[in-house]
């Protein structure tokens, strides 16, 4: 083996292209990939975000849902309510009225009988006399009778 | 592949021209330049540079740096395009391997994995370039341009031995130097003096203790040395010596070879990161 100043010249080179490595390639490559590595990451954690954002978010429509299901629920069971509520009223006055308007009636009935009764009362005498003066073919004195006339009025 | 050189030369000749750097060095006169002849190569010891070899690791280890900067500038941490996914797949390939293996904090190892990664791999995948490609360019630019006769021309640094062993030496200073950092001066010596038998065993613990520091880096470059080495001469054999039939030899072992280029350059970078997380363990 021929062992000569090429040895020395080639760990000259050595020592030179390492220190030229360690200053000038080595660390381009490094941050590089330190770089990406981060990029990737923060892409990673941002997704993560996302994804319980996204969650919460569904979470959140899903009770305002809910809420506005019960809320709606609770109109509608209070417009019922209130519905039977009017009806009973209407029910309610309706007979009240009808009430009313039969009495009405009832006391009208009464009055135009009594104003009959009145009437007849009063024309009694009058007939009584008419059919007596057909029966006796002669005058009759209603004063002379007034008496028992009215006592017969009366009696009706 | 081999036929522009084996007519002229024996397959033995081709197989040394090829396994031949291109020298620069001092010649025994002492002036500098290249050596022509592989004795001319060995007479200059020590005092000499494998042009070839090094020149190819400088222009590798240069463009894998200056790309990944140029990717890596225009990197986008949103929209990343198909080149950038690439190099990104390296990056955390390594950067994962220093996760698992190192256990303590040190900005260093990271980009030191990385460097010795890639650039070991693209010097180990020179081999996959045919034998006779650039050599055998080379080679006829040498013989017309500059009047060698046969120039050698290495295009794949791991085969040379220098390259391997400066980069796992690089690694034992490393070594050398966290340990003495983490531990202490005592603390390190002590390692080797009072493990694994304590203090009554102290001559046989240093026996046991320094080949195993020492066979770190040794083991590590020669690992990676031989496997290359190994792989790069069955290839020149298949073409020195099988005519025709080397096509689907040489598909065969490059295929296998597909393995052995990213499993050595992976091994390599494996125990750097091992030994030098061993060397920050300050209670061992």
């Amino acid at each position: 083996m021929d062992i000569n100043l090429t040895i020395i010249g080639q760990s000259v080179a050595f020592a030179i292209f390492c220190w030229f490595c360690h200053r000038y390639v080595w660390p381009l490559f490094a941050n590089v990939l330190e770089e990406r590595k981060r990029t990737i990451a923060e892409g990673l954690e941002a997704a993560a975000q996302a994804e319980l954002k996204l969650e919460s978010a569904s979470r959140q429509s899903t009770e305002q849902l809910e809420e506005a299901k019960t809320s709606a629920a609770g109109i509608i069971d209070q417009a019922n309510r209130r519905a039977a509520q009017i009806i009973d009223e209407a029910k309610q006055q309706a007979q009240v009225e009808a009430e009313r308007v039969m009495a009405a009636a009832q006391a009208e009935i009464e009055q135009e009988a009594n104003r009959a009764k009145e009437e007849l009362r009063t024309q009694v005498s009058s007939i009584a006399i008419a059919g007596a003066e057909k029966i006796l073919g002669r005058a009759v004195d209603q004063a002379a009778n007034e008496e028992m006339l009215t006592q017969l009025a009366a009696e009706l | 592949m081999a036929e522009a050189g084996a007519e002229s030369q024996t397959v033995q000749e081709y197989i040394v021209h090829h396994l031949s750097y291109l020298t620069y060095g001092r010649h025994p006169d002492g002036h500098w330049g290249f050596a022509h002849t592989p004795e001319e190569a060995a007479e200059m010891g020590f005092m000499a540079i494998h042009v070839d070899t090094m020149g190819w690791s400088l222009a590798l280890g240069g463009a894998f740096l200056l790309w990944f900067r140029y990717i890596g500038l225009r990197a986008s941490a949103d929209n990343p395009g198909a080149i950038q996914n690439f190099v990104e797949s390296i990056f955390e390939f390594v950067d994962n391997r220093v996760t698992e293996g190192f256990l303590h904090k040190n900005s260093l190892i990271g980009p030191l994995a990385l460097t010795v990664f890639v650039w070991i791999l693209l010097m180990n995948t020179m081999d996959l370039v045919p034998v006779d490609w650039i050599t055998g360019i080379a080679a006829l630019i040498g013989e017309h341009v500059f009047g060698f006769d046969h120039m050698p021309f290495k295009i794949v640094p791991t085969t040379d031995p220098n390259i391997t062993m400066g980069m796992s030496l690089s690694i034992f200073a490393l070594i050398i130097w966290y340990s003495i950092k983490h531990k202490g001066l005592g603390g390190f010596l002590g390692e080797l003096a009072f493990h694994p038998f304590g203090k009554w065993m102290v001559p046989f613990n240093l026996m046991i203790e320094i080949p195993t520091l020492i066979a770190k880096p040794i083991s590590l470059g020669l690992r990676l040395f031989g496997n290359l080495y190994a792989g790069e001469l069955l290839f020149l054999l298949i073409a020195g010596l099988l005519g025709i039939w080397q096509l689907p030899a040489h598909f065969a072992w490059a295929v296998f070879h597909l393995l052995v280029v990213p499993l050595q350059a992976f091994v390599f970078m494996m125990l750097t990161i091992v030994y030098l997380n061993a060397a920050h363990d300050a209670a061992h």
